[in-house]
């Protein structure tokens, strides 16, 4: 299953685009196929600060909550609301469907992420799937 | 996990099965069993299927202990808090067996197969518990007491189309099963050897919807071939392959209780709310004067239901709090309930608190989300007349 090249990765399955000081932030279709059908999300207000590697919000399928990480430190300029109504959109395509949008505190954070071919490994060695 | 843990779990004769559908699994009180299959569509579509159409479940890891001999019945009665005098041979009863203090051993489907004949249908996790207890607990009746839990493969055709799909692979005519009752039948088509292998085949289920429960031979030929045809045979009915996903969000919908949940070692029966099921007026049975003393007590704690009214799901041990956020009581089961397409859950909390129409709060996540008391069952089926 394909990941987008222009998106960098974490090892919590979340995504990130940057387009210079803004980025958008998701989680991955491999995190939505684990999850299951997604029937909540609990996302930030604009204006909140995240912090790299934090808990941002969380996601949840029938069976389980799964925290969200933060991919990289900012200010959250702009929330996906149709998520929180529709979450199963998610699953149906979790690499368009952004999450938040952030003014970047730091892009050279994003440096330390895994490339798309990086993430691709990284989830083939991650068992059982 | 060490090797001796590795080797505790068990398999039901159709996991080679689940697993060439390439179902999820997951580990259940020890058994590795399918939580829900993606080519069924998920928990979601298992769910609803079995809503509108028919959704079939390998139970098999669910236990059986058979009682007979002359006192087969006094032995049912003295560890069972139902009547079982009044289940007549081919009838099923929903029961539970007790300690000493009114609390829960298990609850059981009790069948009566014969005339001193006893099969006690009980959960996956307490096998060996429930089979000790009803072993220690019955020596002084003339009765056998044997461990039937590995001799059947358990299927559970579950929905309003579940009469019309078993129908399609049995001679027996099913509308002379009345829900909780059971017969023999035959079972299988002409191009399968299964033609002269009667069954058991139960008008019973844990979804809340019509259905039935079939056990067959354990062996896994017979066990993936008659799974396969009744998937097969249910294709004009919408049917699909359903894990313990969707029968716990079916189950908690219906408010059946699950054992360790709803139902357990410290919780009694009349704060689960199935007096019901339970007859006082059986002079003796194990708890009843536990029973009894509690009743002249009052409850300090009563088994509710909440539907959430602000964004957030209350799930299983999250804290029940009133209104001014002070924790009052605990969530037994909690879920997103896919065909209501609501938020519930079942929770313990003080008898004031209970009234219908009550607003509660759960704690989710540090916060205190708003919730609702609501009446149960969340979800009742339209009974064909």
């Amino acid at each position: 299953m394909p990941y987008p090249s222009d998106f960098k990765y974490t090892k919590e399955h979340e995504w990130i685009k940057a387009e210079g000081k803004y980025a958008t932030i998701g989680i991955t279709s491999y995190a939505q196929d684990s999850l299951g059908d997604i029937v909540f999300v609990e996302l930030p207000k604009v204006g909140a600060e995240l912090a790299v590697g934090k808990v941002f919000g969380s996601v949840e399928s029938v069976k389980a909550v799964s925290d969200l990480y933060a991919p990289a430190s900012g200010t959250v300029q702009e929330v996906n609301s149709a998520l929180t109504a529709a979450p199963e959109k998610i699953n149906q395509d979790a690499h368009a469907a952004w999450m938040v949008k952030l003014e970047l505190k730091d892009p050279a954070e994003l440096n330390a992420l895994l490339s798309a071919a990086d993430y691709e490994k990284f989830v083939s060695e991650e068992g059982g799937h | 996990m060490t090797t001796a843990e590795a080797a505790a779990v068990r398999k039901t004769a159709l996991n080679a099965v689940h697993r060439q559908m390439g179902a999820k699994m997951v580990e259940f009180n020890g058994w590795d069993m399918p939580v829900e299959y993606p080519s069924s569509g998920g928990i979601i579509a298992e769910h609803n299927a079995v809503r509108t159409g028919v959704g079939i479940f390998d139970v098999s890891h669910m236990g059986d202990i058979r009682l007979t001999g002359p006192q087969a019945l006094d032995a049912v009665q003295h560890i069972s808090m139902n009547d079982a005098a009044r289940v007549a041979i081919g009838q099923a009863q929903y029961s539970a067996m007790l300690y000493p203090q009114g609390t829960f051993v298990d609850d059981v489907i009790v069948h009566r197969l014969g005339e001193d004949d006893y099969l006690l249908v009980i959960n996956a996790g307490t096998r060996e518990k429930d089979f000790d207890w009803v072993r220690n607990n019955t020596r002084q009746f003339d009765c056998r007491v044997e461990n039937l839990s590995d001799d059947f493969t358990q299927i559970a055709v579950q929905g309003p189309k579940a009469v019309e799909l078993l129908q399609r692979y049995t001679t027996l005519d099913l509308s002379t099963i009345k829900p909780y009752w059971f017969k023999r039948g035959i079972i299988g088509l002409a191009d399968q050897k299964l033609i002269g292998k009667e069954i058991l085949i139960g008008r019973t289920g844990y979804t809340g919807e019509d259905g039935f429960e079939i056990y067959i031979p354990p062996d896994e030929s017979t066990s993936a071939k008659v799974w396969y045809r009744l998937l097969d045979l249910g294709k004009e009915y919408g049917s699909v392959a359903c894990g313990l996903g969707s029968r716990n969000t079916l189950r908690l919908e219906a408010k059946m209780p699950l054992y360790g949940h709803e139902i357990s070692d410290t919780i009694n029966v009349w704060e689960a709310g199935l007096d019901r099921f339970c007859k006082m007026e059986k002079p003796e049975f194990i708890g009843r004067p536990a029973l009894e003393e509690a009743q002249g007590k009052g409850l300090s704690r009563t088994l509710i239901g909440l539907e959430m009214t602000e964004r957030g799901i209350a799930r299983d041990g999250y804290k029940v709090q009133d209104e001014s956020g002070r924790e009052i009581g605990y969530v037994t089961s909690g879920s997103y309930a896919p065909f209501l397409k609501k938020n519930i859950a079942l929770a313990y909390v003080p008898p004031e608190f209970a009234a219908v129409g009550r607003h509660l709060h759960v704690e989710i996540r540090n916060q205190g989300v708003k919730a609702v008391v609501v009446s149960t069952p969340f979800y009742k089926r339209q009974k064909k007349n």
